[in-house]
């Protein structure tokens, strides 16, 4: 299995392709950062424009607020929306693809069974999404720490704001970028799905796409009789819950407490649900192919 | 001999459709065994349900004296084949094609030996260039490359000249028999150029609509004082009627297009002409047709000529 492995990360990392996804992130990040250099002001006075009815900011807390870790979260936010687009351009490719360029069927008559050579597949493409999400913490966060420095970690939310000190933030990106690893395979193992199912790898791409986009505008529809009938169930519900981890626990006298998460047994549920969707998807992905003529 | 592979019964159906019908044959141990049959005739499903890409509706497959599906890992490790293309990872070299088909063949194959393997096809030269760069002739060459990288007993090839020139179709016809005679390969090649298998084949089986028409030893099936005589006349209705009625009602394999097939040795040529004229057939062209092609075409060109007695 780790031979095959080797040889599907092989193929992987040798197709130009595969750092189309590695160019877009660092594009993101270096324009947002550069952004946020030159401009930081006018992007905090944007965002405290919705807060500052609320509280009184003060120049100092502004100038404390526009650090590395603040820069990171800010990242997150807007990218791991449009990961999913970049991981699937992988999973989407790994069955149909090789249906496509006809080296599909050279491979299943080697020595290897569907299953194994499925499991190969899917673990290729989450050690991929790894990759990428590496590299996106490299960038985002060791970038923007080097860029910006470090300092109390400020998150915006609509029932107030979140404080976290600067001690107490790095290992929440730690488990952070864990629990989002967890929620992209999940759209990697619907891309791996699909391409079963496909003799080119646009039609997977697409409907995972596409099927992210709707699940996605579902689990943020306000209407009420959703809430327990539908949300709870969609995968793209459950993606989010990586700001779980910067949300913090309070004393009596609302102060933070540091180490804290304030709901974290509602962030394991929702990995345990995403969880249970990879392996729903990859398993019915294997059980589909094993029955599957090649006729590519 | 032994038999390699023992197909009994063997039967698919893709919904309304039976591709393969009831197919049984046998290939013995060092054979060229040439199958053949004309496009959608069922030669690729066949195959694929030998390599373990279709699963058959039904019947048995045995290869190396075992069941293909109880022991598949065990048997493909034994067996190389290029299926229809020999279809590579472009953006990768020759080498690097190899390596990863050697690799999944299950097969420790060191540097030098995959060179040999590609200079034994002729690719040593650029095995460092991308396969995206190669000719048709040169894809089709490292194909075969990769189906024998990792010293199978078995060579399973699909239409193995496909889109080669004149000299890359003699280079793939002198590797086959290198292969058979030299290395004592064991192969089974599906092809359309009935004249190549002719040259190289010892047996071979023809198959129509997923059914076995004839197989057989090539030598037996196709004696070359055999012939078959397409025989054009004025009123190909009547004269059909009439031979019916003859004494060379036995020689009649049917008709086909806008002739009458007769299938006669070449020595009753003489008498055959002579009788014609004495039923007062008006010939209009009387056409000995004796190659392979000729024999295969005879065969499965028409539904009613399935009924030719051998």
């Amino acid at each position: 299995m780790w031979k095959l492995l080797k040889i599907e990360l092989f193929k992987i990392f040798k197709r130009p392709r595969t750092y189309i996804a590695f160019g877009a992130v660092a594009a993101i990040v270096f324009l947002f950062q550069i952004g946020l250099k030159f401009d930081g002001k006018s992007y905090l006075d944007l965002i405290l424009n919705n807060v500052s009815d609320s509280f009184e900011v003060s120049d100092d807390f502004k100038s404390r607020l526009l650090n590395g870790y603040f820069i990171c979260f800010a990242i997150l936010n807007i990218l791991l929306i449009q990961m999913p687009l970049l991981v699937a351009l992988i999973a989407g490719d790994s069955i149909a693809g090789e249906a496509n360029m006809g080296t599909l069927r050279l491979s299943l008559t080697k020595p290897i069974s569907r299953t194994d050579y499925m499991l190969v597949k899917f673990a290729a493409s989450v050690i991929y999404t790894l990759i990428l999400l590496l590299w996106l913490a490299v960038l985002a966060l060791f970038g923007s720490m080097l860029i910006f420095g470090t300092n109390t970690l400020v998150v915006f939310r609509s029932e107030g704001i979140e404080m976290m000190n600067s001690f107490d933030v790095l290992w929440r990106y730690v488990a952070a970028f864990g629990y989002a690893a967890v929620a992209l395979t999940t759209v990697s193992a619907l891309a791996f799905l699909l391409s079963v199912f496909a003799e080119n790898s646009i039609g997977p791409i697409i409907a995972t796409m596409s099927i992210v986009i709707v699940l996605t505008i579902l689990s943020e529809f306000n209407i009420p009789i959703y809430d327990k009938t539908v949300k709870p169930y969609l995968f793209t519900t459950h993606m989010v819950a990586w700001k779980g981890f910067f949300y913090v626990q309070a004393d009596a006298d609302n102060k933070t407490i540091d180490g804290t998460i304030q709901n974290l047994p509602a962030i394991l549920r929702s990995m345990g649900i995403l969880i249970a969707y990879i392996i729903g998807f990859v398993g019915t992905a294997i059980w589909i192919f094993k029955r599957k003529d090649i006729l590519t | 001999m032994n038999a390699v592979i023992e197909v009994k019964h063997l039967t698919k159906d893709f919904k309304d459709v039976k591709a393969v019908n009831d197919l049984s044959f046998s290939v013995e141990s060092g054979q060229v065994y040439g199958f053949l049959g004309q496009n959608g005739a069922g030669k690729s499903t066949t195959i694929r349900m030998l390599l373990t890409l279709i699963k058959p509706s039904s019947g048995d497959i045995e290869i190396f004296g075992m069941n293909l599906l109880k022991h598949r890992n065990e048997i493909l490790r034994q067996v190389g084949a290029i299926i229809e293309r020999p279809d590579l990872y472009k953006y990768l070299t020759a080498l690097e094609n190899l390596r990863i088909f050697a690799a999944m063949s299950g097969v420790k194959v060191s540097e030098k030996a995959l060179m040999d393997q590609l200079a034994m096809v002729g690719l040593a030269e650029r095995a460092h260039s991308k396969v995206k760069t190669y000719s048709q002739g040169m894809k089709q060459r490292l194909g075969i490359a990769t189906a024998l990288v990792h010293d199978p007993k078995l060579i399973i090839l699909d239409e193995p000249t496909n889109g080669l020139d004149p000299q890359g179709i003699a280079d793939i016809r002198n590797l086959i028999l290198h292969l058979s005679k030299e290395m004592n390969k064991t192969l089974l090649i599906s092809s359309h150029l009935l004249s190549e298998m002719e040259l190289i084949a010892d047996s071979m089986i023809i198959i129509d609509k997923g059914k076995k028409v004839v197989e057989g030893k090539v030598n037996e099936l196709f004696d070359p004082a055999e012939t078959v005589v397409e025989l054009k006349t004025t009123d190909d209705a009547a004269t059909y009627e009439k031979l019916q009625q003859s004494a060379l009602k036995n020689m009649v394999q049917g008709k086909r297009n806008d002739c009458i097939l007769l299938k006669l040795h070449r020595d009753e040529i003489p008498a055959v002409m002579k009788e014609l004229v004495q039923m007062d057939i008006e010939v209009l062209s009387f056409y000995s047709k004796h190659s392979l092609e000729d024999y295969f075409l005879s065969l499965t060109a028409h539904p009613h000529v399935e009924t030719l007695k051998n």
